[in-house]
């Protein structure tokens, strides 16, 4: 009988199959495939053109003696604090407030989420201008009298990468606010109502009860906000470009000026494979708690 | 898979010539001459193409070479070739070449004899790869000038240095006076090539090609060499106020007088010219920085993809005759601030400046260039390497040279 079964499983629901074929061999082709030879070629000494003369692990030798991947790599680190910390809390906040049924939610709402509708490239340029110390904010407190007012983060290489942050967040926490707010609705109103009974303060209920309820909320979050910082690319183009000097470069700024301006693509396989190891890092966890966990329950 | 991809494209341009009307040839020019200047130059060489009955289509890539070149090298790799690209001769498309994307030129180079006008003979032996010659140069650029004006000098009340030397020393009262002393703009290439300048000039020719020819980073580590890096940390001090990114934008600073001086190719005086400044009057300029009188034979050049259309293919030939025309060169030239590749050619309209780089030409005293003496990815790591020690005044001397060393002794 068992032989009879299986035609069975494979064809049980053929139209939702046969409808994710294109999907799953763009995933096999693109992603996987893409991958596999990128990571293949990082091994060799290719040049303009890709060819296969493996050279070990030279290209990873050089690349971590390499001052500005260094810089990248703590730049990355800096900016990516920032923006997990601050939009998770500014974000959440944010929704915390807008869930107190005020009036004009919707408003405050929309005005909240707008920059997001903005590209990186955009928002990079609006804040380049804001932060430019000829035209931007430090002129605007200047011409109000503080003549000796300083701020000019895109300009000053210790600090650049706050500046970059800056206009990130700006850009990001719209989003996260929705999510949460999302989430925040998902709850039942009963526990409010049981918190209340039990004389529970409200800080306490958000902190012991609410956030604990929202897990899988807060974990997809940090997964979109985790992919967001490691691809971080445009925004810097369009602030800094990588200066003053190098201080504000990021890893995926040097695959592009490896790949194409240095044309050498060995080197710019080796900096994007040690990217794809630091988004692994992050998502294996991830994928572990959300999937993993359901199966011993 | 990219051959397959090639041969659909080169299907598809077929089959769409087939339709259209067969009379005048439209050729693709790729080039990122986009400034004032390089523009109006650029203009003159179309002129003088759509003379021969065929169309230049204009295809200007903004934003330096840096941009532009990814861009050209993935439409030639990816099968979407354009009729004619620029490039600066040399090494940048070397493995374009050995991988057979570029076209041979060698008969109609033998035809029309460039070997015998082609000047300095250097020039064409860039273009030469395995005794082949793959590319027409158009122009001669040369980095080693220092362009002053007079009136930052005028303002601060101090003469018109005649060197380099000179010009630190007048740094100081150049500040006073609210004047930037060295424009230097943001964009890594230019921090790099300024050292490259001062390598020729305060180091001098041997030492010049000693580093970047002989690749010796025994040397680059040397004495020697140290002076060079005790001249970059005095730029690094002149240049620490400059709040621009592009070199034009640098030069306007110098055109308009908040600078004192740039360290910039001749291609600067293209601005100098639309701004409707007169040399030796408004501006100055010293080849060499005043202390070593030589000229780089750097400069750019045409190179023609590999096409399989054979009206295009025969438009390209009529290109390459057109650039290396007499009359195009000295238009051309006159524009763009540069020095024209052949010296059978009238300048007579050439301007001061124009005239010493001709003088210098004509003594025979030229270098090769980094375009032709290093591969890109070593130009790469020395521009992350000069465009960091602008920007970070407390790093010392002895680590950049240090980490110059390194890129030397790696360098290919």
């Amino acid at each position: 009988m068992s032989n009879s079964e299986r035609p069975n499983q494979l064809f049980r629901n053929l139209n939702a199959k046969i409808a994710s074929i294109p999907m799953i061999l763009t995933a096999l082709v693109v992603f996987v495939g893409g991958t596999a030879w990128t990571v293949l070629y990082s091994f060799t000494n290719s040049k303009l053109l890709p060819r296969l003369s493996f050279v070990g692990l030279d290209q990873y030798h050089r690349l971590w003696s390499t001052s500005r991947w260094l810089v990248s790599i703590e730049n990355l680190l800096i900016y990516g604090a920032i923006s997990l910390v601050f939009s998770l809390v500014i974000g959440f906040l944010l929704a915390a407030l807008l869930d107190q049924k005020i009036r004009f939610e919707d408003t405050f709402r929309t005005i909240f989420l707008y920059p997001f509708a903005l590209s990186f490239i955009v928002t990079g340029l609006v804040w380049q201008w804001l932060l430019n110390p000829d035209f931007g904010v430090q002129r605007v407190v200047r011409d109000l009298g503080w003549t000796s007012f300083s701020f000019d983060p895109l300009y000053n290489s210790s600090i650049v990468i706050y500046g970059i942050s800056i206009a990130a967040l700006w850009q990001g926490t719209g989003l996260i606010m929705c999510l949460m707010l999302a989430g925040l609705r998902g709850i039942d109103e009963d526990i409010w109502k049981a918190a209340r009974v039990d004389g529970i303060p409200a800080w306490k209920t958000y902190l012991f009860i609410i956030i604990p309820m929202m897990r899988p909320v807060f974990i997809t979050t940090l997964v979109i906000i985790a992919a967001g910082i490691v691809k971080v690319y445009d925004l810097v183009v369009a602030q800094t470009s990588g200066g003053p000097g190098i201080a504000s470069e990021v890893p995926a700024k040097y695959v592009y000026d490896y790949m194409f301006f240095a044309q050498n693509l060995g080197q710019g396989f080796a900096a994007s494979t040690m990217m794809l190891l630091s988004v692994v890092i992050v998502i294996v966890p991830w994928a572990y708690l959300e999937f993993g966990g359901k199966k011993r329950g | 898979m990219r051959y397959k991809f090639l041969t659909a494209a080169f299907a598809a341009t077929v089959a769409l010539n087939f339709a259209g009307p067969a009379a005048a040839t439209d050729l693709e020019v790729t080039h990122w001459w986009t400034s004032g200047g390089e523009a109006a130059a650029v203009a003159e060489l179309a002129k003088a193409f759509d003379a021969t009955g065929n169309h230049w289509v204009d295809g200007a890539i903004a934003g330096s070479g840096g941009t532009a070149r990814p861009i050209m090298i993935s439409r030639i790799t990816g099968g979407d070739p354009m009729g004619a690209t620029q490039f600066n001769h040399g090494r940048q498309a070397e493995e374009l070449v050995q991988a057979g994307l570029m076209r041979d030129l060698t008969d109609i180079a033998t035809k029309d004899k460039w070997t015998e006008i082609v000047r300095p003979k250097s020039l064409l032996d860039s273009c030469t790869i395995d005794g082949k010659i793959y590319c027409v140069p158009v122009n001669i650029h040369s980095w080693q000038w220092l362009w002053l004006s007079s009136e930052a000098f005028q303002k601060a009340g101090v003469p018109m240095p005649k060197d380099w030397n000179e010009f630190v020393a007048a740094a100081p009262a150049l500040e006073k006076a609210g004047i930037i002393p060295l424009a230097v703009g943001g964009q890594p290439w230019q921090a790099s090539g300024a050292f490259d300048v001062l390598l020729a000039a305060v180091g001098g020719t041997d030492a010049f090609l000693k580093v970047y020819k002989e690749k010796d980073a025994k040397f680059a580590g040397g004495p020697e060499i140290a002076k060079v890096f005790k001249a970059a940390d005095d730029a690094r001090k002149m240049a620490k106020n400059t709040n621009v990114q592009d070199w034009n934008q640098a030069t306007n600073l110098v055109i308009t007088g908040k600078a004192g001086g740039q360290i910039m190719g001749d291609w600067a005086q293209g601005e100098f010219q639309v701004a409707g400044k007169t040399a030796g009057k408004d501006y100055a300029c010293l080849p060499g920085l005043g202390l070593n009188e030589v000229i780089a034979t750097g400069g750019d050049a045409f190179y023609f993809p590999l096409l399989k259309d054979a009206d295009k293919s025969k438009a390209q030939e009529v290109l390459a005759e057109t650039l290396l025309d007499p009359k195009t060169q000295v238009a051309f030239n006159l524009k763009k601030g540069s020095l024209p590749v052949r010296g059978d050619v009238d300048l007579n309209t050439a301007n001061d400046c124009m005239k010493k780089g001709l003088a210098i030409l004509a003594k025979g005293a030229v270098i090769p260039w980094t375009d032709q003496l290093l591969s890109q990815d070593s130009q790469k790591q020395k521009e992350d390497l000069f465009s960091e020690f602008f920007a970070k005044p407390d790093m010392t001397l002895e680590e950049a040279q240090k980490r110059f060393a390194d890129i030397i002794a790696s360098a290919d």
